[in-house]
């Protein structure tokens, strides 16, 4: 029953506050990556990997009361900020399901600016390719977020990290 | 002449309902179309279970695939009347519009769900693996396929001619609202394509609307807006849904526990072990499953059997509305009940939600996740649709999510076993929608 909302709701909760709807999505699709069983689509946006179904997923979670959503207007965009409310926390605790146990790894992701997250699932994304190739593609087509070279470097020593820090979870 | 492929001495047309005709003047869509995995697209219908609640909605992917590929062509011409288009960069767009779809297997969404497959990967090993129609594209140069697949991936550089195959306002999108519409016979859908295409100008990143265009685009969006509710999210078809992947649950655990299917379901076994190849996913269509679920309907496993039969003669689900919010005691005492009523609640007890469904809403920026749409003014600037349309904020802002509760309502009602636990069942059901 709403195994998925579950999951989701799971993740938000280990993660305490998820600062940015762009966070948000990277960070469950890096999860999605590490293996953790999470089944909404994603497709390739302008900010890298999205998903739409996640976006639905949430905003049906919000209008249930699971989730508390903020919004935070800042100069040109409005922030939402995602937290676990009661109604939430009270679903959870009858839900049936196996609770994953990644609560490492969500913190680790949830502590990186949305900016690295976006260029750590664009590496992801294009995992099967080459690390030449794949720097050709962060920087023709992310060319307005400036990656350097370096950048891509901390991203690819990023998810070796998470990869063996994850082993066995 | 790009690459191996010029002109047809003649032009070819398609009649369809829709654009009333289809237009192809270059050789090489000719060549795509005759391939045997676009093909393949007529045994796949464009709205899965729809027919089972609208009866005309059996038209296939392959006559939207057409109808998008035909907008694309009128979006080129209108554009070449202001713009200089490459000839390679307009043959990428056509190729990629008609082939946008051609990874879509049978009920496509329910699959998906199942086997936790994707179709857009199919897409992408269609167009660059041994197929004939990576063979056709590869006779334009060495990039061209790669070039194809990476338009409809989105990761293509040049971002105007991703977007006008998949942005908010999109060939793909117009094709699939005005067939739905025709195809399932509502009244909604329809909106002045041609007043659209008129107004579309290209620039780095997308196509803009004129400002002057704005009404014809909030019809769009307001059409868009109706046939999600209307018909994708109808909730007899979401029935026709849960039953067609509780049979394809049911018969994956079957396999798994060593029951013996009296036909074997070859066609399934790669599927089961989740080590399906190309060549295996292009066998399966739409008639595949049909001939399973038939010879299923006499398998001695009575869940399998019951849902095969539900599905083929349309003895679908009731459903009530729910809340998960409040309703999570109940759900959870019901499946008990259904325990006790001997009826499998793992088949029979299903709770759906809208955001298991596929189609989009129209949104607004949110941290620049997708593009919006956006108007050109008169000075030059672009402004997001909704911040001049009072049409369009009005119905960004709606709650756009729902629950159903679905049940065998026969099963329940026959009182020759269990009685007084399947009335109790009754009660509680009806009282969820409270």
């Amino acid at each position: 029953m709403l195994q998925d909302h579950a999951k989701l709701l799971t993740l938000i909760r280990q993660a305490g506050e998820v600062v940015g709807r762009k966070k948000l999505q990277k960070l469950v699709y890096i999860a999605k990556k590490m293996n953790l069983p999470i089944y909404e689509r994603y497709q390739f946006h302008i900010y890298g990997p999205y998903s739409e179904e996640l976006t639905l997923r949430i905003e049906e979670m919000c209008n249930l009361g699971f989730l508390h959503e903020q919004q935070e207007a800042k100069s040109n965009y409005i922030q939402y900020r995602y937290s676990l409310s009661e109604e939430g926390d009270k679903f959870l605790s009858m839900a049936p399901y196996e609770r994953p146990k990644h609560q490492e790894l969500i913190e680790t992701l949830n502590e990186q600016s949305a900016k690295f997250l976006e260029l750590v699932s664009t590496v992801l994304y294009f995992e099967e390719l080459s690390k030449a190739e794949v720097k050709e593609k962060v920087f023709t087509l992310k060319r307005k977020q400036n990656y350097t070279d370096e950048d891509v470097e901390r991203a690819y020593d990023f998810i070796e990290e998470i990869r063996t820090g994850n082993k066995g979870a | 002449m790009v690459g191996c492929y010029g002109k047809l001495p003649e032009e070819k047309v398609f009649k369809d309902p829709v654009h009333r005709y289809i237009h192809v003047r270059d050789e090489l869509i000719w060549a795509l179309v005759g391939t045997r995995e676009f093909q393949r697209l007529r045994r796949i219908r464009q709205l899965g279970t729809t027919y089972l609640t609208f009866h005309g909605a059996e038209h296939t992917r392959f006559n939207h695939s057409l109808g998008v590929y035909e907008i694309m062509r009128r979006m080129l011409d209108n554009f070449e009347e202001s713009d200089t288009w490459d000839a390679r960069e307009r043959l990428i767009c056509l190729a990629s519009a008609l082939l946008h779809d051609v990874g879509h297997g049978p009920f496509s969404h329910s699959f998906e769900k199942v086997f936790h497959m994707d179709h857009e990967a199919w897409t992408r090993q269609i167009i660059l693996g041994d197929t004939e129609i990576h063979r056709v594209l590869a006779g334009v140069d060495d990039q061209f396929a790669q070039d194809v697949a990476d338009v409809i991936d989105k990761t293509y550089p040049n971002k105007l001619v991703v977007s006008l195959i998949s942005s908010q306002i999109d060939a793909d999108r117009m094709d699939y609202l005005q067939r739905d519409a025709f195809y399932t016979g509502v009244s909604y859908g329809h909106f002045d394509m041609e007043r659209i295409l008129r107004v579309m100008r290209p620039t780095e990143d997308q196509a803009v609307i004129k400002l002057s265009g704005m009404h014809a685009v909030e019809d769009y969006i307001m059409s868009r807006y109706q046939m999600y509710w209307q018909v994708y999210f109808h909730p007899v078809t979401r029935s026709a849904e849960v039953i067609l992947s509780r049979i394809l649950h049911r018969a994956k655990k079957l396999y798994h526990d060593g029951y013996q299917f009296q036909d074997e379901p070859k066609h399934f076994y790669s599927l089961f072990h989740g080590s399906m190849t190309l060549s295996d996913y292009l066998k399966l269509d739409e008639s595949v499953i049909m001939f399973y679920f038939q010879i299923w309907q006499e398998e001695t496993d009575p869940i399998l059997s019951d849902l095969c039969q539900r599905f083929l003669d349309r003895r679908l689900f009731k459903y009530v509305e729910c809340d998960p919010s409040t309703q999570m005691n109940h759900w959870l005492e019901l499946r008990d009940l259904f325990v006790q009523a001997e009826i499998d609640p793992e088949y029979y007890f299903i709770i759906d939600s809208s955001s298991d469904l596929p189609y989009d809403f129209y949104r607004p920026g949110e941290e620049e996740e997708r593009l919006p749409i956006h108007l050109l003014m008169p000075g030059g600037e672009f402004r997001e649709l909704s911040r001049e349309s009072d049409v369009v904020e009005a119905i960004s802002g709606k709650k756009r999510t729902d629950h159903k509760l679905y049940f065998p309502l026969d099963l329940l009602e026959d009182d020759r076993t269990h009685a007084d636990t399947k009335k109790k069942i009754l009660t509680l059901l009806m009282s969820q929608e409270g």
